[in-house]
């Protein structure tokens, strides 16, 4: 535990140096202003990051998020387009359940018939998004067609920070309460930490999968409706590719792809590490075409600095009797 | 206790199974019956489909993802990934189409995609099979870092004006309808095929993925086979990289981009094992035919390519989810 937190640290700090460094030829990024809008920009990713994270916790990858995220959107914004008299609150809440149901296919595929995440995830990635195809036969759904309260929500301010980052701050809350503090989250970090122990301490491997994907599945609908209402458009594409994304970020996060190990508040530096780059470039005048390549670099530096400190004496005894 | 004696002797079986059975029950003449039915199908559904050119044509959308297809299969064998090789091709396609800006021939523009490839597929060896880190980590975020170096170079420009005896890769006919791609391809199947089954190389690259610490017990250097598969992985990517920049003629950054999951599909489709240790290059063969059918099949009754990944999604998860249902059925029937 004490190493993920001195890991954060250094994160954090590095996060720090990377703002002091831009606002020293640009103060103005480092104004309390520019950087709630950054955090803002970036609160979808750290939605994602966190349900990521609790996949990757239990030694599985969910790369149906953005798929997920994109159906979510194009169902809550259709249903909003012909029926515009349903309370948004309602919306969201159907959006979180159509959310955690499409997550709970890939959960029951994972749990009951072993299939690696992987596939099951490439597979669902491919499906949801040709579903949203379907339903939506092609077009698009435009802010005209869209309520003013619908797309007025994520925008609304509640003490000088609107909606949208205040869903991923109330998201960051309670994963951190659901992963740190209740059996369920401690399970998903022992399922990870070494499946077979979990069996022995009574822990069901596969149940706990399917929570995993049920909660990535939540936040992935909740960050639907989130990214929908404000960019006030839905078709096909949205997000697309933004899967891989949110893998980076829980990477450079330092949540270990071999599982057990990563804390939310990695996943919430990793996710506004690809933030801050992301708002930087163009503050700093480099074009915003370095943006990939940079994200790449950081991805590749945090996987070495992930392995070396992964490798811990205690480690390797774990990993003989996994073996056995 | 005696539930699992009895269990074990009713699984027994009388004799054991033939040859043939055994042929009959692979997973690949499972594959190439859905071929054929998919075949007959598109037969029945349009009267286009047996016309040779449409046919040549149709080979265009899977020669060059199943030429990756084959080195992947090999790098999944062995329990490894690789998700970069979409960028691969970007990082190639540029390099290849800067060269054209110096005034490089055709010759010269191939000798500068291989090393580019190779040199691509070097860097994630080392960073995998040398530093021993996860394959899935690190080729996302060489993904990231390959398709990011095009972007740097082109941003919103395309490279063009590429000679015109290098069209002949992408455009060009051996004989009648048959296409230089798919003169490639088979004969990078045939390659891999020879390399995986009837080489040392490819029975250790089976055990590495059986059991990497009995494989490395067993006297296999176990990093520099992996090692050699990344590179041959970024060499193939290459040479997808040359037949699409010649069929298209130009170069975007974003060129084949999301091919990566494609050509994950085809080959687990094709009966690999995502989690290492066996698969055949037949399989993967086949499983780029059935894409490839379905594609041109549904594509041909104005069905648009989106719809088509519907398809392929639940072909990929039904193929992998039924062997596992027959087996649990077969299981409880028994018990």
């Amino acid at each position: 535990m004490r190493h993920t937190v001195s890991r954060d640290l250094l994160l954090a700090f590095i996060l720090l140096a990377l703002v002091g460094l831009v606002s020293l030829r640009f103060p103005e990024f480092a104004s309390v202003k520019s950087l709630s809008s950054v955090f803002n920009d970036t609160s979808i990713l750290i939605i994602l990051a966190l349900g990521q994270m609790a996949v990757i916790l239990t030694r599985c990858i969910d790369l149906s998020m953005a798929s997920n995220l994109a159906l979510v959107g194009m169902c809550t914004a259709m249903l909003n387009a012909s029926v515009p008299g349903i309370p948004i609150p309602l919306l969201i809440v159907l959006a979180m359940v159509l959310g955690a149901l499409l997550g709970s296919i890939n959960g029951l595929l994972v749990w009951k018939l072993d299939i690696p995440p992987i596939v099951v995830t490439l597979g669902t990635l491919t499906i949801f998004r040709g579903v949203i195809f379907l339903i939506s036969d092609g077009q698009w759904v435009n802010a005209h067609e869209m309520n003013p309260a619908f797309k007025a929500l994520p925008r609304f301010d509640i003490l000088g920070l609107p909606i949208l980052s205040w869903a991923a701050i109330i998201s960051i809350a309670c994963s951190y309460i659901l992963l740190n503090r209740t059996p369920l989250g401690r399970s998903l970090y022992a399922v990870g930490g070494n499946p077979n122990a979990a069996v022995y301490t009574g822990i069901d491997v596969g149940r706990s999968r399917f929570n995993a994907f049920v909660l990535s599945g939540v936040l992935s609908g909740l960050a639907g409706y989130l990214w929908v209402s404000r960019y006030a458009v839905a078709y096909v594409d949205i997000a697309a590719g933004f899967e891989l994304d949110v893998v980076a970020a829980c990477v450079i996060g330092g949540i270990s792809i071999a599982g057990g190990m990563g804390s939310v508040a990695g996943a919430v530096l990793g996710a506004l590490f690809l933030g801050v780059i992301k708002n930087a470039l163009p503050v700093v005048n480099i074009s915003p075409f370095w943006q990939q390549a940079i994200s790449g670099c950081a991805i590749i530096a945090a996987v070495i600095f992930n392995a070396r400190s992964e490798r811990r004496p205690g480690r390797i005894i774990l990993k003989q009797a996994e073996n056995v | 206790m005696s539930g699992l004696t009895s269990n074990n002797a009713s699984v027994m079986p009388d004799r054991l199974r033939g040859q043939l059975f055994r042929i009959i029950a692979s997973w690949e003449f499972l594959l190439l019956g859905v071929a054929i039915l998919i075949f007959l199908f598109n037969v029945q559904a349009s009267p286009y489909f047996l016309d040779p050119w449409n046919l040549s044509d149709a080979t265009y959308n899977f020669t060059e993802k199943a030429m990756i297809a084959f080195a992947m299969a090999l790098v999944i064998i062995s329990g490894e990934i690789d998700l970069s090789v979409a960028s691969i091709i970007a990082l190639v396609s540029t390099c290849m189409g800067f060269a054209v800006q110096l005034g490089f021939d055709t010759p010269m523009l191939i000798g500068v995609a291989i090393i580019v490839g190779a040199a691509c597929g070097a860097f994630n060896g080392f960073l995998v099979a040398i530093m021993g880190l996860p394959s899935i980590v690190v080729t996302i975020g060489t993904l990231s870092l390959f398709r990011g170096i095009a972007y740097i170079v082109l941003g919103d420009q395309a490279y063009s004006g590429y000679p015109k005896s290098f069209a002949y890769f992408g455009q060009g006919y051996v004989w009648w309808v048959i296409t230089v791609e798919m003169v490639l391809f088979t004969v990078v199947a045939l390659l891999f095929f020879l390399l995986l089954h009837l080489t040392s190389f490819g029975r250790s690259v089976k055990a590495i993925g059986n059991n990497p610490t009995a494989a490395l017990f067993a006297g296999i250097r176990v990093p520099r086979v992996k090692f050699i598969l990344f590179v041959l992985t970024g060499i193939m990517s290459a040479i997808a990289a040359i037949c699409l920049t010649s069929r298209l003629g130009s170069t975007r950054p974003s060129i084949a981009v999301g091919w990566e999951l494609e050509i994950v599909t085809m080959v687990v489709l094709g009966g690999v094992n995502i989690l290492g240790g066996s698969g055949t290059i037949f399989g993967v063969f086949i499983a780029a035919l059935v894409m490839g059918m379905v594609t041109f099949g549904l594509g041909l009754l104005n069905v648009p390519g989106i719809v088509m990944s519907i398809f392929i999604g639940l072909l990929l998860i039904t193929v992998i989810a039924l062997p596992i249902i027959i087996q649990r059925t077969r299981q409880r029937v028994a018990s």
